[in-house]
């Protein structure tokens, strides 16, 4: 279950290849370079396999015991892979992917809609263009709890500027713009923060796609005589597509974890209209103690991204060889 | 968003569309600044002045906000504050006037000092192990380096959470709950992975030509990484310090779950200052504005290397 050889990957091939030719490596004296490479390497892959790797294990033995963490002196007994059937015939928890879903698509696509054209626009070059961009990257730098907290400032019916400015411009008095209160309006809460805190990250590597086409291919359209509308389909969204793509599985991956902005905004209310996956989890993990059940829903959520990036890899190398 | 007309060519746009750009290109950036903006006025407002409707854009600036988050503050009665002698600094005087006394420093600075502490433990510990790593991908012949640096990065597409549990028990045993040393390895772990994706990067593209040199020189090998490869990556070695020095200042998730008191860091905190009669949020925005400072000025140090860091290294610019 690995994304195996992605594009991401490529370049650990060649250097690889490029390694230091044996015939040098007789002069060297000293440890020799097998040592020095495993040296060198072993304490990060340790540091990370004690820390990531080992819990993640330890996370797939509990999840098939009943093991609770605020007993830790019960008795633990296996049970098959019954934290498995209920998590997966769990309404609750369909529930909490179906929001989080909800979320991933939302946000995903107002931030490459306003970042690619936002980068477009940035792409002409214009007079201060520099400055402005880097304006532009303040919200995406800042912690995500943080800038939770204070929108939730901004969105209080009564005393915030985002009530305030909604009731100016629509007429709506300020007690009716109950963004966080209400059922249908908490979601687009969180997705209109999370859209102006990440839109500028999409922007940056759409950028970065469009600085990447070679001039001479616009030159060669204009000599064919193409419309600018020609030109834009044709050849900057094509060859824009493969960082596009990038920002969008990058995006995707940490909107499938969202729980920082969520938690301080709404933490999963009204009801549980906002509550997301890891939302649901960290509740069956430190609320209700059912250890052995949530870390098989952590399991469950961890395949489920693993199997949907390696899919969507696969779809961007194939996009980037053609 | 119309491209240029036919008489320039598309490499060079027109200077009417370019001004059209760079206005929406402004208004955006604008509106965006419009919350951060607004953070920092409620900082200086006065509590009343933070809740007042309409929302005031002209107000008398008052440290209040400030004080209020270094300090809690008990009731008294106005005789007993008339009875007390001269306040000393402007705090005391604008507690008093609230009909309060300070009663003594609140947690933030040693939560704001907790953040120092492992964002800055961590990052060291990353960037040296980073580089080593890093090191050792780019020099020589690995056996399975695409499969191990695939794992490495692997590591950071886990939900937090998914492993917050095996980690809390794990600290539990091992009496790492709540401790400042317990963070600092774990968000060490964290950005090992984007320490060595980056460094990667960058001593690759340090000629190896230069240490084969000095090693034909009589350089041992491990010289060789001292004296003429370290130097070399320093841009890249500061550039990475700032990102992993940026996601250890900015974490919530793991700090939320495994930290309650002692090593607790300032995310976590910030939203649970309460005042009087709900939340006191010109203290909240004080807060949240000393916390941003670091970040902007890393914000527009790093705007060069921003790309690499935020996709590992996988678009360069």
């Amino acid at each position: 279950m690995t994304i195996s050889h992605s594009s991401i990957v490529e370049k650990a091939a060649d250097a690889t290849a490029r390694a230091t030719p044996a015939s040098l490596a007789r002069h060297v004296r000293g440890l020799s370079d097998r040592a020095i490479a495993w040296l060198f390497i072993a304490p990060a892959i340790t540091l990370l396999l004690a820390i990531n790797i080992f819990p993640l294990i330890w996370a797939v033995y509990l999840s098939f015991t009943n093991y609770r963490a605020n007993r830790p002196n019960a008795p633990v007994q296996g049970v098959g892979f019954g934290n498995y059937e209920r998590v997966l015939n769990d309404p609750d928890i369909w529930q909490a992917m179906q929001t989080t879903a909800h979320f991933v698509f939302w946000t995903i696509l107002l931030q490459t809609v306003i970042g690619f054209a936002l980068a477009y626009l940035i792409d002409r070059k214009f007079r201060g263009h520099a400055f402005w961009t880097t304006i532009i990257l303040i919200p995406m730098m800042l912690s995500p709890a943080v800038v939770g907290n204070f929108w939730r400032f901004l969105y209080e019916p009564q005393i915030g500027l985002f009530a305030y400015a909604v009731s100016l411009v629509s007429g709506i008095p300020t007690s009716d713009v109950q963004m966080l209160g209400n059922v249908s309006l908490a979601p687009w809460a969180i997705i209109i923060v999370d859209t102006w805190m990440w839109t500028p990250y999409v922007m940056l590597i759409c950028l970065a796609g469009l600085r990447s086409i070679p001039d001479y291919i616009y030159e060669a359209a204009e000599v064919d005589r193409a419309s600018p509308w020609r030109q834009f389909w044709s050849i900057t969204v094509p060859m824009a597509l493969p960082f596009i793509m990038l920002a969008v599985l990058f995006r995707g991956i940490e909107n499938f974890k969202m729980f920082d902005m969520v938690t301080l905004l709404t933490g999963g209310g009204p009801g549980s209209v906002t509550e997301v996956a890891s939302i649901t989890l960290k509740r069956a993990a430190f609320e209700s103690w059912a250890t052995g059940r949530a870390s098989a829903f952590a399991i469950v959520l961890f395949v489920a991204v693993f199997g949907l990036a390696n899919i969507y890899v696969k779809a961007l190398n194939k996009v980037k060889q053609r | 968003m119309s491209a240029a007309n036919s008489a320039h060519s598309v490499v060079e746009p027109s200077l009417n569309s370019k001004r059209i750009a760079g206005t929406i290109v402004v208004l955006y950036a604008l509106i965006t600044l419009i919350p951060l903006v607004w953070i920092f006025l409620t900082s200086i407002k006065s509590p009343p002045d933070s809740i007042s409707y309409p929302p005031k854009i002209v107000f008398t600036p008052s440290l209040e906000g400030y004080c209020n988050l270094f300090t809690t503050r008990t009731r008294q009665t106005p005789d007993y504050i008339a009875s007390l002698p001269a306040p000393v600094g402007t705090c005391d005087e604008v507690t008093r006037k609230r009909n309060m006394v300070i009663a003594g420093p609140s947690n933030f600075l040693p939560r704001f000092v907790n953040s120092l502490v492992i964002a800055f433990g961590s990052t060291f510990l990353a960037v040296f192990l980073g580089t080593l790593a890093a090191y050792g991908f780019s020099r020589f012949r690995v056996p399975l380096a695409d499969d191990l640096l695939f794992f490495i990065l692997s590591t950071r597409m886990m939900p937090p959470i998914a492993v917050a549990i095996p980690i809390y028990l794990m600290y539990r045993e091992l009496g790492l709950s709540d401790t400042a040393l317990g963070m600092i390895l774990l968000y060490t772990a964290v950005n090992v992975s984007l320490a060595v994706w980056l460094l990667k990067g960058f001593i690759d593209e340090i000629p190896r030509e230069y240490e084969e040199a000095a090693m034909i020189d009589g350089y041992t090998r491990l010289q060789a990484f001292r004296k003429v490869v370290l130097p070399q990556a320093t841009t890249g070695i500061a550039a990475t310090a700032i990102f992993c020095l940026i996601f250890a200042w900015n974490e919530y998730a793991f700090a939320a779950l495994l930290t309650s008191g002692e090593a607790q860091t300032a995310p976590p905190f910030i939203p649970t200052i309460i005042g009087e009669g709900g939340q006191d949020w010109p203290a909240v925005a004080a807060g949240t504005t000393i916390f941003l400072i670091p970040i902007l000025v890393f914000t527009i140090l790093l705007r060069k290397q921003l790309l690499r860091g935020i996709t590992f290294g996988a678009v360069r610019k």
